[in-house]
């Protein structure tokens, strides 16, 4: 919608009417913002601005700035704690990106010097341990890994004597993708934290959700159940390197306001990004191709 | 989470009658309330836009206007265009194209959307329901253990694999497979490609070269049915590059409106055929339009309920 004055070039200027916003809004929907959300960011560009003449440039930058000041709060990189093991818990619905993630986190966090296990909880889901075990050797990281279809808690309870016996600094586990709306298998999840903290009530110290950006409004109802029924404390998105635009995130730093601790953007083991939250609006508005 | 489209309208119908006949005004307003109800349920925004025009004329006729209950008059016309445009005129969705064999399948589609999952469905089904001697190749070779995966998935339902050569690509995967269904006197061969953007130039074109080698008789695109906004540039890119033949939705188990099935068949054109509905390997049906149409609104089944109306 913004392509027509910038065919006019930069300087052209438009008068910021009603009409004007509703395809504000409809730029920032069409990014799965949401209605409700997207509404809120136009109105709040438009204070000050409402009948003023404005170039392209000059409302994608309102409107990055806004979304950028919206997410500033919730961009916050994977907390480290003096802990050993600091148990990081990777949750999600299915093929969201949670074994690629955790493959790439193991990596980055060897490379600053830490001395990472990980738990291969996917006892379910055909060949997910092998897949594990790929991004282990990859990561140059122990996989501990159980019997398909064994139970993933007493994975995780083996998990925790085995990585507290090593002396290990991070203790990642990963786990089975499973729908929200799928009350046995979140309760498997919970009976999985409970068994972890009877080898440390303060574990797991991190339990990050990992969300699809091509995923829709359903990623707000996906972070409320999660949070409820596994403390959810951190958000990855991945497969933000494709033609979505992850929007949903503006809508869920509003609501809920969980931390977004980074982004995946690719395949690679190298392809995770803090998540930056002048870049991810520029994406989002466009203004990055301006 | 979202207000259903009948609880929306209810609202905005309640404030209207109270002033007598409708006007044409006052129905573009509800049909507002239908707009934003189709963009919660991620139908994308393109379609939705395209949906409203098609059902304006009707809802601002006299049946509607007149009547003592617009609201349910205009859940009644929106979900009946819904099915109509959900269902197309190509009937027969639960069918694939498996003439002459060995038939090749290929199936396509983004990073994790369901595809070996579905191949592996897919071809359980064929087997036990049609009696098809079924075999899977995975050209999956970005993947970690992709081709494992699909080995189990196999052992698991009693179709054979090809067997697994490591450092070959996909296209000679796929002559393979091809030579091997012919040999070994399969009905059907199925291609699972790995999951690639639609804009990932090297991948799009390693895949219509698999195409051009394998010349499917289906190309299935697989979907997360909790697919939001993005639909209509993945269904986009890949039919105009790969020239798809129906889709199949996965994740239909989930709690999400399904908006996606709506983008996917106004954008290609290409029918639905079936909806995944979870994990297992039994856990695939045929695409059901009035079924979904409700869940776009967020209303279940509500055939029932607007018959009345
Ligand atoms: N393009 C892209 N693909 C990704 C990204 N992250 C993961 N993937 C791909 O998405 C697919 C699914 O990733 P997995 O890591 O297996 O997802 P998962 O959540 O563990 O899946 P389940 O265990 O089956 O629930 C794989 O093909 C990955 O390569 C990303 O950031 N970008
Ligand atoms: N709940 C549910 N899960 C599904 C459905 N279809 C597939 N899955 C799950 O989704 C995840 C990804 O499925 P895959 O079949 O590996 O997806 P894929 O498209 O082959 O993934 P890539 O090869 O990495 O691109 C797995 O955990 C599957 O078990 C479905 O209909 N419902
Ligand atoms: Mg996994
Ligand atoms: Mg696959």
């Amino acid at each position: 919608i913004m392509g027509r004055s910038q065919g006019e070039g930069a300087v052209a200027r438009r008068v910021l009417d009603d009409e004007m916003l509703e395809q504000l809004e409809e730029l920032l929907i069409a990014s799965d913002m949401g209605v409700d959300t997207a509404l809120r960011v136009t109105s709040n560009i438009a204070e000050g601005r409402f009948g003023k003449r404005l170039s392209s440039l000059e409302i994608k930058q309102a409107l990055a700035s806004e979304i950028a000041r919206v997410m500033e709060p919730v961009a916050r990189p994977l907390p480290l704690y003096p802990k050993k093991p600091q148990v990081v818990l990777v949750v999600g619905v299915n093929g969201s990106g949670k074994t690629t993630t955790i493959g790439k986190l193991a990596s980055q966090f060897k490379a600053a010097g830490k001395q990472v296990v990980i738990a291969a909880g996917d006892t379910f889901r055909a060949a997910a341990v092998e897949q594990l075990q790929v991004w282990g050797e990859r990561a140059n990281v122990p996989v501990l890994t159980a019997p398909e279809g064994s139970d993933p808690a007493s994975l995780a309870f083996d998990a925790m004597t085995k990585a507290q016996a090593d002396g290990a600094d991070l203790l990642m586990i990963d786990t089975a993708g499973r729908l929200q709306n799928r009350q046995d298998l979140m309760e498997e999840l919970a009976k999985i934290v409970r068994v972890i903290r009877k080898k440390d009530p303060d574990a797991p110290h991190n339990t990050l959700l990992v969300l699809d950006a091509t995923t829709g409004q359903n990623a707000l109802s996906q972070v409320e159940t999660f949070r409820k029924l596994a403390d959810v404390s951190g958000l990855v998105m991945t497969k933000l390197d494709g033609t979505a635009k992850g929007g949903v995130l503006v809508a869920l730093a509003d609501k809920f306001g969980l931390p977004i601790h980074a982004i995946g953007v690719g395949e690679q083991i190298e392809d995770l990004a803090p998540f930056d939250p002048e870049e991810f609006a520029a994406a989002l508005t466009g203004l990055d191709t301006e | 989470m979202f207000e259903n489209l009948s609880e929306r309208l209810g609202g905005v119908f309640d404030r209207l009658t109270k002033q007598g006949a409708l006007s044409e005004d006052d129905v573009r307003t509800a049909l507002r309330e239908v707009r934003v109800a189709l963009l919660e349920a991620d139908v994308s925004l393109p379609v939705a836009r395209q949906f409203i025009k098609a059902v304006e004329k009707k809802a601002t006729g006299a049946a509607v206007t007149k009547s003592v209950t617009p609201g349910q008059q205009v859940v009644k016309i929106v979900h009946d265009e819904l099915i109509a445009v959900l269902a197309g005129e190509d009937g027969d969705p639960g069918k694939l194209r498996i003439d002459s064999p060995p038939a090749p399948i290929l199936m396509v589609g983004l990073q994790g959307g369901g595809k070996t999952t579905t191949t592996a469905k897919l071809a359980k089904r064929l087997k036990e329901r049609d009696g098809k001697k079924v075999l899977m190749a995975s050209l999956d070779v970005n993947r970690p253990a992709a081709m494992e995966q699909l080995a189990i998935l196999g052992q698991q339902i009693g179709v054979d694999t090809l067997p697994i050569v490591k450092g070959e690509d996909p296209v000679a995967i796929a002559k393979r497979a091809k030579t091997q269904a012919g040999l070994g006197g399969y009905d059907v061969y199925m291609l699972d490609t790995a999951g690639r953007l639609s804009i990932d130039e090297e991948l799009m074109a390693q895949v219509e070269a698999v195409r051009d080698v394998a010349n499917p008789r289906e190309t299935i695109l697989v979907v997360d049915g909790l697919t939001g906004q993005d639909a209509v540039h993945t269904a986009e890119n890949f039919d105009n590059r790969i020239g798809i033949t129906g889709v199949v939705l996965t994740r239909m188990d989930g709690d999400g409106r399904g908006g996606a099935a709506l983008s996917m068949r106004a954008v290609t054109g290409k029918p639905i055929k079936f909806v995944g509905l979870g994990e297992k390997m039994d856990a695939l049906e045929t695409f059901e339009p009035d079924r979904v149409a409700g869940r776009i609104l967020g209303m279940g089944d509500i055939v029932a309920l607007v018959e009345k109306a």
